[in-house]
């Protein structure tokens, strides 16, 4: 059985700055993977490159056997069309630190935008898929509410339906909590913990070290471009095999 | 001063004034349609990651904006038949402001879609929406909203410069204004009556902007 | 473009360059006229009493909502009916100053208006008069703010001069349709023209940019 997402050797560079130094991992379906590191460590940008925000010079991504952004013909590697990345990043969904919903749009047409334009659904199909989903992450009755009438959990919770009703083979959360007041934290962890609790395969790239613990089958630490360390969240925090590690897990907080 | 106000000779010609105003009104509506499509074009032009798109956005915007209006609307009647373009006076000038405008719309554009967060764009391709998708659902309608208030005045200024057409006898207002004053000796009163005719149309314009403006406001 | 233009450039230097003179002439009068009136404008509409101020905002509501060709057609015609016999270059450059002084206006009170309330209120808090508060704290920072888009203003009268040619002023574009009327050579000549009007405005512009980066306030 091919993995869900398999990367190898992958290199991205910005100018003559190198930020991920061969980063090799391999994913299976239904695995909740949190990526942790200090800033700088290059686990935001490993995060974009799965769905070509970020281009990468060297290595390959693949999801489900499809290699993501590039084709290799006789040996020149060249960026594949943009309709076909279109169509590949859909197989992704992501949610960012910012939230990033379009602030001109209600919460349901935030979520209807995507299966009306990419997946060419009608309207009021995607309509009640996005009710569907806005109810999951408990905000239907917000659904006419616009982004600004929204506290940042919210706009965050909309933002996590947005991307799950495109019915994603994998989630992408970069940050998705670091972005909101201490309070309004939890409420879009319950919500991330409610789709991991469901099957929904997941990258994680968090500060919350508990929620790390808690949540994740499987935990990456980063360290300056490379995986500094790999395995299940209980060896990992408690016993961690690396200096770095050690240190990094002495300055985070548990809480 | 031996002056006195009698505006009965323009009132008489009041319909004619009115006919121009019209005719300025459609010009500049024209026109700036025209010119948003051209200024969108060159905006996205002037943010493009192409050197040579940027360069080539910069130089149309950077000639046009230094150089007065009035000697392009008599380039364009009077020298471009030279080359073999002949057109009526009126399309003439519509070509003229619409392209004039178009530079002018280009920046006010440009400003807007700056202010755009990048992340809006990277949230359309996470989704899966094309480059294109992300500009027609996304960008334009924000960046529409980012300008708005810029626009209207853009806008405003550009009905302004339809007057310019009296110089190449488009019947416009400036035009009527200028043969009642020869016409009937009513000087004082054709100016005031016609300064008024621009100065209202302006008003109305700038309280439609602004109406548009809340309609289209973002709740929070 | 062949020898023919460039004899008849040549043959047409004096009466291009005396417009040229003319041109930048009427720039810079209605440029100083227009800035010093501009300048009490915005004083007015700033600081005046609520009856001056609504007078001084009809006044540029009225100016900025009428066309500069309107403008100058009407001082044009309109002073020499009311007795008040000015050449057509004293009424252009009326027009001119007038149009100028309104937009200047509006600039000089945006800039004074976008300085913080507690920039007059640490003047107080130390003692100063408003006037010694308007000379060392608001008007170092109103200028600053305003300098900038105030040069920009004067390409705009350059380009706003070309419309006294309509009036019959002597100023480079009417010597161009001059030329042009005895030479029959529109495209080269509007060109140059235009290429004239481009090389002032754009040095403007440039020096605008300049005086941006000069006045930025060290942050």
């Amino acid at each position: 059985m091919t993995n869900l997402l398999e990367i190898r050797d992958l290199h991205k560079r910005y100018g003559t700055v190198e930020v991920l130094k061969g980063v090799d991992c391999a994913m299976r379906q239904g695995e909740v993977i949190s990526i942790i590191g200090s800033s700088g460590s290059g686990k935001t940008t490993m995060l974009r490159c799965i769905n070509m925000l970020e281009e990468f010079q060297g290595g390959t991504i693949a999801i489900d056997g499809q290699e993501i952004g590039y084709e290799t013909a006789g040996g020149v590697r060249r960026r594949k069309p943009e309709r076909e990345i279109a169509r590949q990043r859909a197989m992704t969904g992501m949610a960012f630190q910012q939230f990033n919903l379009f602030p001109h749009m209600t919460a349901a047409a935030n979520v209807m935008l995507g299966l009306v334009k990419v997946k060419k659904m009608g309207r009021d199909e995607a309509r009640t898929l996005a009710e569907k989903w806005l109810d999951r992450v408990g905000l239907l009755s917000r659904k006419d509410h616009y982004p600004g009438q929204l506290s940042g959990g919210q706009q965050q919770r909309v933002a996590i339906a947005r991307a799950i009703a495109m019915n994603p083979k994998l989630m992408l959360f970069d940050e998705v909590t670091s972005a909101l007041d201490p309070e309004l934290v939890n409420e879009v962890l319950q919500v991330i913990k409610a789709l991991a609790e469901d099957g929904m395969s997941m990258l994680i790239v968090t500060h919350e070290m508990r929620f790390a613990y808690e949540v994740s089958s499987r935990v990456i630490f980063m360290n300056q471009g490379r995986i500094g360390e790999e395995g299940n969240p209980r060896e990992m925090f408690l016993k961690p095999q690396t200096e770095r590690l050690a240190e990094f897990l002495k300055t985070s907080t548990f809480n | 001063m031996t002056y006195t106000l009698n505006f009965a000779a323009v009132w008489r010609s009041f319909d004619l004034l009115l006919q121009g105003l019209a005719l300025s009104l459609g010009l500049a509506l024209v026109a700036i349609l025209a010119g948003c499509v051209i200024g969108l074009i060159t905006a996205f032009g002037l943010v493009s990651k192409s050197v040579l798109l940027r360069k080539a956005a910069g130089l149309y915007v950077t000639i046009i904006r230094n150089t007065p209006i009035l000697v392009l609307v008599l380039f364009s009647y009077f020298a471009l038949p030279e080359l073999g373009v002949r057109l009526g006076k009126i399309e003439s000038f519509v070509l003229t402001l619409a392209i004039y405008s178009g530079a002018y719309l280009a920046e006010v554009f440009r400003g807007g879609l700056i202010a755009v967060p990048p992340g809006q764009r990277e949230a359309g391709l996470a989704i899966g929406l094309t480059e294109m998708q992300i500009r027609t659902s996304i960008i334009i309608p924000l960046m529409l909203r980012n300008v708005l208030p810029s626009l209207g005045s853009t806008m405003i200024s550009l009905f302004k410069d339809t007057s310019l057409a009296a110089a190449i006898a488009v019947p416009e207002l400036t035009f009527e204004a200028r043969k009642i004053n020869v016409e009937t000796f009513r000087v004082i009163e054709t100016w005031i009556v016609a300064s008024c005719l621009y100065v209202a149309t302006c008003s109305l314009l700038a309280a439609l902007m602004r109406a548009v403006e809340r309609r289209l406001a973002v709740p929070r | 473009m062949d020898f023919g233009f460039l004899d008849q450039l040549w043959v047409a230097r004096i009466p291009l360059l005396k417009g040229l003179g003319v041109s930048i002439s009427i720039s810079l009068l209605s440029i100083v006229v227009g800035t010093v009136l501009g300048v009490f404008v915005g004083l007015a509409l700033t600081y005046g009493y609520r009856p001056v101020q609504w007078l001084v905002r009809g006044y540029t509501d009225f100016i900025r909502g009428t066309p500069v060709l309107v403008l100058v057609l009407a001082s044009y015609y309109v002073l020499s009916t009311v007795g008040i016999d000015l050449g057509p270059f004293q009424a252009g450059v009326l027009a001119l100053a007038v149009f100028c002084s309104s937009h200047v206006g509006e600039l000089v009170r945006g800039a004074l208006q976008s300085i913080p309330k507690g920039q007059t209120e640490a003047a107080k808090a130390i003692g100063l008069t408003f006037p010694q508060t308007f000379a060392y704290v608001l008007g170092p920072q109103a200028l600053r703010q305003a300098l900038p888009a105030w040069v920009n203003t004067a390409a705009e009268m350059v380009k706003a001069s070309t419309l006294l040619s309509i009036i019959g002023v002597g100023e480079l574009l009417l010597r161009t349709q001059e030329v042009i009327s005895r030479t029959f050579m529109s495209l080269e000549f509007y060109f140059f023209a235009g290429f004239l009007y481009f090389v002032i405005n754009y040095g403007i512009e440039r020096f605008g940019r300049y005086v941006e980066r000069k006045t930025a306030v060290p942050s």
